[in-house]
């Protein structure tokens, strides 16, 4: 256990935990902003890698790659979106199913294989596990990701802003409300999940770049990296009052710092393969502490408290 | 201005929990009614007000909003002339956004939602202007998240919230009988007030006969789903609690011996 090791692995586990802040920002949107526990994200965090891949092999630029990438992942969020509110099934159900349907979508974007490789060839993308040390600033995978994270939040920013945005927030706050003032809640539902999804392929298609393939199985558990993110950033920066754009960005960090962890976890000796059941009970205990917290750690609430705030 | 007619509603048809909550209601307003609705658990008073706002649609009948008839129409896009305010304080608002959000919501109802920007600087000063006339200190406290408020202080921002862009019908869901007595008269005030002033067409739903008569210038008495009880005018200012009560025991017999309506 030398501690040089685990330093040389410290700036590749930041540049994955950015990408996966990405997706992160993805699954606050739908988990947070709207209320709505999204399954899908499991099968977007393939589909964007896979759709980017497959571009990139057939010799599309970058910017191709992503946008295309972005558009599958709004496409699985429309599905899921119509599921619930055309057909209504319930959220997670309808998120369960369109990730079942998207496995098979995404063998068929690679072609019937279960993985694409970038393998050696020159191809034009903009992060990889390569470029984390030894290149121009400018060129390393933590500043090019951070860039775009800091461009994902500050679109999102304006977004929430516009009165678009602001009917997106109440229907997650208050559908029954939101209706009564008028708002279109399916069609907000809808939207939601098509941006939040869209984000996820989008981060999806960087990770696909970063580790140089897609594979069919890279985005199993993608939900509970996401949510483990999400709740890191609130429980380590949750007592700093911030704007919006500052609770996007402690999801990020949560990203950075669940990859931390995991690369320490690793370096102190840890199964790889155990990994998985680490990251879930880590988000289990994390999920349950506001439960835990109000039914054995209640302070008398003053008159005119706030249950829901 | 409002017409109702020969509305039926069942709930769980089919079921053992089967109820009918409206048999053949028909209500007319005209422009300018304030109208009180009182009743019994279970006359279809609240039901009734679903109706119009279009939660879920009606068995059958028709109901007709400035003659056009808005049966089918979603209940967001019926919005459009409605302001309602709820029984529970946490229903009419949105918990987790500022309370300017929330009236920038409102005041968007019935507009299309594009791009444009959520919350402008002109209405900020307008809603300071009308969070004044509450006289609850909220004009100071715009960017608070809602969910912050008291019970008593989220439903007089509903009512401004219904009242902001001014609603062809307000519909008033018992909305001061979860608060305490005094924050309940506050908030009736507050309702008179804006009622007044816009002249507003409105149906308010109480369980205290005083107030049924205390307010407004027409009161309906429901039963069973259906108006069983209609004055207005000066034969209204005459009523008293105990006429009421007369009327409704010899409607519902002994039944109405247990109702809540006799603690009011």
């Amino acid at each position: 256990m030398e501690i040089v090791k685990l330093l040389n692995m410290l700036p590749g586990a930041v540049a994955q935990g950015l990408i996966w802040g990405i997706m992160a920002i993805g699954v606050y949107v739908t988990y947070k902003v709207l209320d709505f526990a999204d399954l899908t994200v499991d099968g977007t965090m393939t589909a964007g890698g896979a759709v980017c891949v497959v571009m990139l092999l057939r010799g599309h630029s970058v910017g191709e790659a992503l946008f295309l990438s972005f558009l599958a992942g709004m496409l699985a969020g429309l599905v899921t979106g119509l599921f619930h509110t055309v057909m209504g099934i319930p959220p997670i159900l309808a998120g369960i199913l369109t990730q079942l349907g998207l496995y098979s979508v995404n063998l068929r974007i690679m072609g019937g294989k279960a993985n694409q490789s970038l393998g050696m060839g020159n191809y034009d993308i903009l992060v990889s596990l390569r470029w984390i040390k030894d290149v121009p600033f400018y060129q390393n995978t933590i500043f090019v990701t951070a860039i775009f994270v800091a461009m994902i939040i500050g679109v999102l920013y304006w977004f929430f802003g516009t009165e678009t945005g602001c009917a997106i927030r109440a229907t997650g706050s208050n559908p029954n409300m939101s209706r009564a003032q008028g708002i279109n809640t399916n069609l907000c539902k809808i939207m939601g999940l098509m941006l939040s999804n869209g984000i996820v392929a989008l981060g999806s298609g960087l990770y696909a770049q970063y580790q140089g393939f897609a594979d069919v199985n890279m985005g199993r558990g993608a939900i509970v990296i996401g949510l483990a993110a999400v709740i890191i950033g609130q429980v380590t920066f949750g007592r700093i009052r911030g704007n919006f754009a500052f609770k996007m960005l402690t999801v990020a960090f949560g990203a950075i710092i669940y990859y931390l962890v995991m690369q320490v976890v690793i370096w102190l000796g840890m199964d790889p393969n155990d990994l998985k059941l680490l990251s879930a009970l880590v988000v289990a205990v994390f999920l349950s502490i506001p439960y835990l917290k109000s039914k054995y750690f209640t302070k008398p609430v003053r008159k005119g408290g706030a249950s829901r705030a | 201005m409002l017409r109702m007619q020969e509305i039926w509603k069942t709930f769980n048809a089919g079921t053992v929990n089967e109820k009918t909550a409206l048999s053949g209601l028909s209500l007319e307003l005209q422009e300018g009614d304030f109208v009180t609705v009182i009743g019994g658990n279970g006359a279809g008073k609240s039901t009734m007000l679903n109706a119009v706002a279009g939660v879920w649609p009606v068995d059958e009948g028709k109901i007709y909003i400035d003659n056009m008839d808005v049966t089918r129409l979603a209940e967001h896009r019926r919005a459009k002339y409605l302001g309602r305010v709820f029984q529970d304080p946490m229903t009419g608002t949105a918990a987790n956004m500022q309370i300017q959000e929330n009236l920038a919501l409102a005041l968007r109802r019935g507009k299309k939602r594009f791009l444009g920007i959520g919350i402008t600087r002109s209405e900020r000063e307008m809603y300071k202007e009308k969070l004044q006339t509450l006289e609850l200190g909220l004009e100071d406290r715009m960017t608070s998240k809602v969910g912050l408020l008291s019970g008593g202080q989220r439903q007089a921002l509903t009512l401004l919230m219904a009242t902001l862009k001014k609603p062809r019908l307000l519909l008033l869901d018992e909305h001061t009988a979860a608060l305490d007595p005094k924050t309940a008269a506050k908030v009736l005030e507050a309702t008179d007030r804006i009622v007044g002033q816009d002249h507003l067409t409105t149906l308010m739903i109480t369980h205290n006969m005083k107030d049924a008569i205390a307010h407004g210038n027409r009161l309906i008495m429901m039963h069973e789903g259906r108006v069983i009880y209609d004055v207005s005018g000066d034969e209204k200012k005459r009523l008293k609690v105990s006429d009421l009560l007369a009327k409704f025991e010899q409607a519902s017999g002994s039944e109405f011996a247990n109702d809540r309506m006799m603690l009011a």
